[in-house]
């Protein structure tokens, strides 16, 4: 990390500490959640959709019911908050499906800071819905146009403006990647997530999941929803990928499946890279999965084998999105469509290894609206 | 005595700063590159920082993102830094973010760079913390380790900052990525006292330092000047290698007596 930043990062991490240990802060956050983002979020049986995992019964983690639509906000209200008790008035924030940045202009609207968005010019045209909503918050939205114009370059870019603007400005980095603190910051912030779904699955079926899924791009729904059960052996934790074309093909941004270890944006974590430790384009249907890196917590929970992490190809998500449209009338984005996948191939495995019911959690982290033109393009349906 | 605490010896002895020239290994490719730097150093550049492209140059302004992303495209593999290093006519330092270094492997690149001829190595990103391996085997060889210190950093981590920073300590002029700026921030001279109450190893300022004007009014207060982003620019700006070569050289010249106080 540039010594240029180390100051601002200290901040935070004081600003973080001081902030968990103080009730008014944690009042105004729960208030917040309970009034504007529509906390806590329910959970919905997928009886119908079941059929497709084996039999498994399937629960879902209705964060797309959201206000914003995605896990995201969880985040964004909580640093947002943070800003401003740093006395900070600007925020910036990297995107890449756009949700992290619809989610950053919305809090800045509620709490009347500024807000820059960075977001690769490639996104920004898969995206297109979500740079109007971002607009229409009053956010600026600059297209990065270097490197492969994805969800890295956008926090390049990011961490760029951050160091030329640091007096005034807080980064309000949307994953749980990134230096010290991101990382366990935003884990704190999403760990709500587990932290509700636990007590609601106790209090619905009177026992825990056998196991939880979650999409992982840089990882940040996954650990929001792993984090309550992480001593509950019992409870497989499995992470799903984005496989791309495959991960034998290399086109793809399955980073824990199929990078190595290194050093991206502040953090010691997986890596898609090549031999010359320069970094690998990430390919994925889903923009908000398309990322080189994966959080440093995910990492470390593979290594010690607490969570398992396998990667969903493009196409086996799309079967997944659309199954569950049809199926439960609920439209999930793409990213969480790659959790969805993995409950199929899970409930399958599970239900045919233990012979008994098998209950699968899964966190569905996002709404698939922004998500309807590519959809509507691999599907074959004319706009 | 290395070459590099020469280099700062003589330009005392002529009561000047040192002038530091930086331009990436292989950009436009490798052979251009290694003759952009001879004729740096044939202008006056007392000192050469050669920079090793990476795809994440998060430091780094539009000029030398562009000038990375051209050399990987053209075939740069971290190796070919060693080849531009023993090519350079001048003592050279290398300037590389972390992970193309840990990937290469930390003792093997410092034990390649020393082979080369090379005087020490630049880290922009990397924290004294995160610097165990790298402090023992560049010590181990017997290279400088260069931290680059900003107007942000505080009194109290600038002392231990510097305690592990050998050869020079980089100063950025201000806050935010290189790149020519119009003028030089007054915050780098408020910095390079600061670190001179600190530390007595030379200071150098970097980072939107392009004219000879900005060179002289640095030259005042710190032992060395760092100019980059204006070299590649005229590379980038010029039709033939040889205009570019012409124009590297004689904006050399203009820095090299601009840093004659």
């Amino acid at each position: 990390m540039p010594e240029a930043l180390i100051g601002a990062l200290d901040e935070l991490s004081r600003a973080h500490q001081e902030a968990l240990s103080d009730p008014t802060f944690q009042v105004e956050l729960m208030e917040l959640h309970r009034t504007y983002t529509g906390r806590p979020s329910i959970i919905t049986e997928a009886k119908r959709f079941s059929e497709y995992c084996g039999g498994a019964r399937i629960f879902l983690k209705r964060e797309d019911l959201n206000h914003t639509g995605s896990h995201k906000i969880n985040n964004v209200l909580g640093q947002a908050l943070l800003t401003k008790r740093m006395g900070k008035k600007r925020i910036i924030a990297e995107t890449g499906a756009g949700q992290h940045g619809v989610a950053s202009a919305t809090a800045a609207a509620l709490l009347g800071l500024e807000c820059v968005v960075y977001m690769g010019e490639e996104d920004t045209k898969r995206q297109a819905l979500n740079v109007a909503r971002m607009k229409l918050l009053g956010a600026e939205v600059i297209p990065v146009t270097t490197g492969s114009r994805t969800l890295k370059d956008a926090i390049n870019e990011a961490m760029r403006d951050w160091v030329t603007h640091v007096a005034n400005t807080h980064y309000l980095l949307g994953t749980v990647a990134g230096p010290d603190p991101f990382p366990t910051m935003v884990r704190d912030f999403h760990k709500i997530i587990g932290d509700e779904s636990r007590a609601q699955m106790l209090e619905l079926i009177g026992r825990l999941p056998d196991a939880v899924l979650a999409c992982v791009g840089g990882g940040s729904n996954a650990i929001g929803i792993f984090y309550a059960f992480l001593n509950d052996q019992s409870v497989r934790l499995i992470g799903l990928e984005a496989g791309g074309a495959g991960v034998e093909t290399g086109k793809h941004a399955a980073t824990i499946v199929g990078g190595t270890p290194g050093v991206l944006h502040g953090t010691r974590t997986y890596v898609l890279q090549d031999g010359d430790g320069q970094t690998r384009e990430s390919h994925s249907i889903s923009a908000g999965l398309d990322y080189p890196g994966v959080g440093p917590e995910h990492a470390y929970l593979h290594e010690i084998g607490r969570a398992e992490y396998r990667a969903i190809t493009d196409d086996e998500a799309m079967e997944a999105f659309s199954l569950l449209s049809k199926s439960e009338g609920i439209i999930p984005a793409i990213e969480t469509a790659h959790a969805l996948a993995g409950a199929m191939k899970i409930g399958r495995e599970m239900g045919k290894e233990n012979g008994k019911e098998t209950t699968l959690l899964i966190n569905l982290s996002g709404r698939g609206d922004k998500d309807v033109q590519t959809a509507a393009k691999y599907f074959g349906i004319p706009l | 005595m290395s070459l590099l605490e020469k280099s700062f010896e003589l330009a005392r002895a002529e009561n000047r700063a040192l002038l530091i020239g930086y331009l990436p290994a292989g950009f436009p490719t490798l052979d251009r590159s290694i003759l952009a730097i001879k004729a740096m150093a044939e202008g006056g550049v007392d000192v050469i920082e050669v920079g090793l492209p990476y795809s994440d140059p998060v430091m780094d302004g539009p000029v030398i993102q562009q000038a990375s992303e051209m050399a990987l495209a053209n075939g740069f593999k971290t190796r070919d830094v060693f080849k531009v290093v023993a090519a350079s006519p001048a003592p050279t330092l290398v300037m590389s973010y972390w992970n193309p270094i840990e990937r290469f492997g930390v003792a093997e690149f410092s034990e390649n760079l020393k082979k080369a001829g090379g005087e020490g190595v630049i880290t922009p990103d990397l924290t004294i913390e995160e610097s165990q391996s790298w402090i023992s085997s560049t010590d181990k060889e017997q290279l400088h380790r260069v931290y680059v210190v900003a107007p942000s950093t505080t009194d109290n981590r600038l002392a231990k900052v510097t305690k592990h920073c050998s050869g020079f300590i980089y100063a950025a002029s201000l806050m935010g990525v290189t790149g020519a700026r119009r003028d030089v921030s007054s915050a780098a001279q408020s910095l390079v006292e600061r670190v001179k109450k600190v530390s007595n190893t030379p200071v150098c300022v970097g980072l939107g330092v392009s004219t000879g004007e900005q060179a002289r009014e640095i030259s005042k207060y710190a032992d060395g000047v760092i100019v980059g982003s204006a070299f590649i620019k005229l590379i980038l700006d010029s039709k033939s290698e040889s205009e570019a070569n012409l124009k590297v050289k004689s904006l050399a010249t203009e820095l090299a007596a601009a840093v004659r106080r």
